[in-house]
């Protein structure tokens, strides 16, 4: 089989100018071998684990982005929820455990390490409990370090004590980072169904339903959809779908070439592609953008949502077809921090958290890295947690909160976080309280949709 | 893996840029198997598939080596495995 030169062409448009890239390469990693009562010898076992299991993680990658030409940007790994190994821990040890896993990253050269997490939506046991208070102070102390805690699925409902306790956690996380605008924050995520496979951080973890090991890969490449876009500038929303649809079939399909090589090259089983749209701060790069190449004047305004569900399930059908197995968040992420356009939008006023929580019930995620005014009560936050748990429950669809009180800040500052966490407006939140429906408490009962069975 | 690479060169169009990147190939046993020229976005484009079968060297050695070509001419040259573009555009 001959390569025509066009095709050629086009892949290299993709990569040199449009930003085509695999945003991460995760590799799942099982942690419940290393369970010991002795605290110490657990503590090395993890490491040993983890820096012996992905010891050539980042060489593999760097040798895939050389052959094929396409840049991987991040190199991961995900653990199994750390709470389930710290039944008998104390709140010291679990800190001292998440300074292992930054240790771990940096010796084996990736980006992040997650799993630092806990399932709580249908209760609290002792290693969540451990896990949980030890969460303001391990995000201020590590580096690589990121968390996930489940308070909500359709199947359980929501636990708003759980809820509550979030709230209360990311102040005090973004108090303990403040001189880095609240960094801690956007290491941590507050999940309904949280997906078992997804690579992308900070919410990815090892789902107990995994494989000993695993490979997932994450693809990118918002600015290929918005290119291939502008070259449709009169058609109607049909085609608009069906251009989506062909673009992110070759985007997914590079994407799962690298994947399966990478788990080749590991001799680990290949896990699942993650369809995804993720924007980062380059330019051109942004969901937002494509949005707007729909015709809408700024990101935010009426007819987004409408936008955003062809775009997303665009982006599903055009991947699925080109997936041996998808699986993760798969669909439009619609970060602030990380998007230029989502960022315009909110400095001229188009883009409010309201229309923002709308979009999450079409969106991949939900809130997503959204900075709010340093002095919001917890409670809001709380509340605002206890919402988009409510789309996802149910919606039957994921949904999560990475939101920061940005200490000191007020409306229309910006707050910078470096690198891929970009840089983000603080938002302007209700300031009506939800202080008395938070403090209720108790569990918000799995709705009628759970009953399947 | 096959052995099959496609080479992409681009830039401002000057007098031996052909020759000075074929030459590299051939010292390190690399058969160019199809080259075509064209011009992307006012650039020179030269798009070659290469066999490198016989080729002692790494995909990546051989870049190294191309990376002066690079540098003393202003190019850009990225040499990448042939599987990428079939996969992305085939079913």
């Amino acid at each position: 089989m001959s390569l025509a030169l066009q095709e050629i062409i086009e892949t290299i448009k993709m990569v040199q100018m449009e930003n085509l890239d695999i945003r991460t390469l995760t590799m799942g990693i099982n942690l419940h071998s290393c369970v010991d009562s002795n605290f110490l010898a657990m503590k090395q076992k993890v490491y040993d684990k983890i820096t012996r299991s992905a010891e050539r993680l980042a060489q593999v990658a760097s040798q895939l982005e050389k052959e094929y030409g396409i840049p991987i940007i991040n190199k991961r790994v995900a653990v199994s929820p750390v709470s389930s190994l710290l039944s008998s821990s104390s709140v010291e040890e679990a800190q001292d455990l998440a300074i292992i896993l930054d240790l771990a990253a940096k010796e084996i050269g990736i980006d992040f390490i997650g799993g630092f997490s806990a399932l709580v939506h249908k209760g609290i046991t002792n290693g969540d409990e451990v896990l949980l208070s030890s969460l303001p102070s391990v995000l201020s102390k590590t580096e690589r370090v990121c968390s996930s805690v489940s308070v909500a699925t359709t199947k359980a409902g929501i636990n708003m004590d759980a809820v509550y306790r979030m709230g209360y956690i990311i102040k005090e996380t973004a108090e303990k980072t403040a001189l880095q605008g609240g960094l801690g924050c956007a290491k941590l995520v507050v999940f309904c169904n949280p997906p078992e496979d997804n690579p992308f951080m900070a919410g990815a973890f090892h789902g107990a339903g995994e494989a000993e090991k695993v490979i997932h890969v994450g693809i990118s490449g918002p600015g290929v959809v918005l290119n291939a876009l502008k070259k449709w500038p009169d058609s109607d929303l049909t085609k608009i779908a069906d251009v989506i649809k062909k673009t992110v079939f070759k985007i997914t399909r590079a994407g799962q070439l690298i994947g399966k090589e990478a788990a080749n090259r590991l001799s680990i089983p290949f896990g699942i592609v993650d369809l995804s749209l993720a924007p980062t701060n380059a330019h051109g790069d942004s969901v937002a953008e494509i949005l707007e190449e729909m015709g809408l004047e700024r990101c935010g305004t009426h007819g987004t949502t409408a936008a955003l569900a062809l775009l997303n399930d665009s982006v599903k059908k055009g991947g699925l077809m080109a997936a041996d197995l998808a699986g993760g968040l798969s669909g439009a992420f619609i970060p602030v921090s990380e998007d230029n356009g989502m960022i315009r939008a909110v400095q001229d006023g188009a883009l409010t958290l309201t229309k923002l929580e709308a979009m999450t019930c079409i969106c991949s995620v939900g809130l997503d890295m959204i900075a709010i005014p340093g002095d919001t009560p917890a409670e809001t936050i709380a509340g605002i947690i206890a919402d988009e748990s409510a789309i996802g429950m149910i919606n039957r669809k994921t949904t999560a909160v990475r939101i920061i009180p940005v200490p000191g800040k007020v409306k229309g500052e910006m707050v910078e976080f470096g690198g891929l966490l970009g840089r983000a407006p603080v938002m302007e939140i209700n300031h009506f309280s939800s202080e008395k429906f938070i403090k209720r408490g108790g569990r918000i009962p799995a709705p009628i949709q759970a009953f399947t069975n | 893996m096959g052995n099959r690479v496609v080479v992409s060169v681009v830039g401002r169009d000057q007098i031996g840029i052909i020759a000075r990147v074929t030459a590299i190939l051939a010292q390190q046993q690399v058969n160019v198997l199809d080259i075509s020229q064209t011009t992307m976005q006012e650039l020179f484009t030269m798009i070659m598939v290469v066999d490198m079968e016989k080729c002692p060297v790494s995909l990546e050695t051989l870049q190294e080596y191309l990376f002066v070509v690079e540098q003393e001419m202003g190019l850009k040259i990225s040499l990448q495995h042939e599987d990428i573009f079939k996969v992305m555009h085939r079913l």
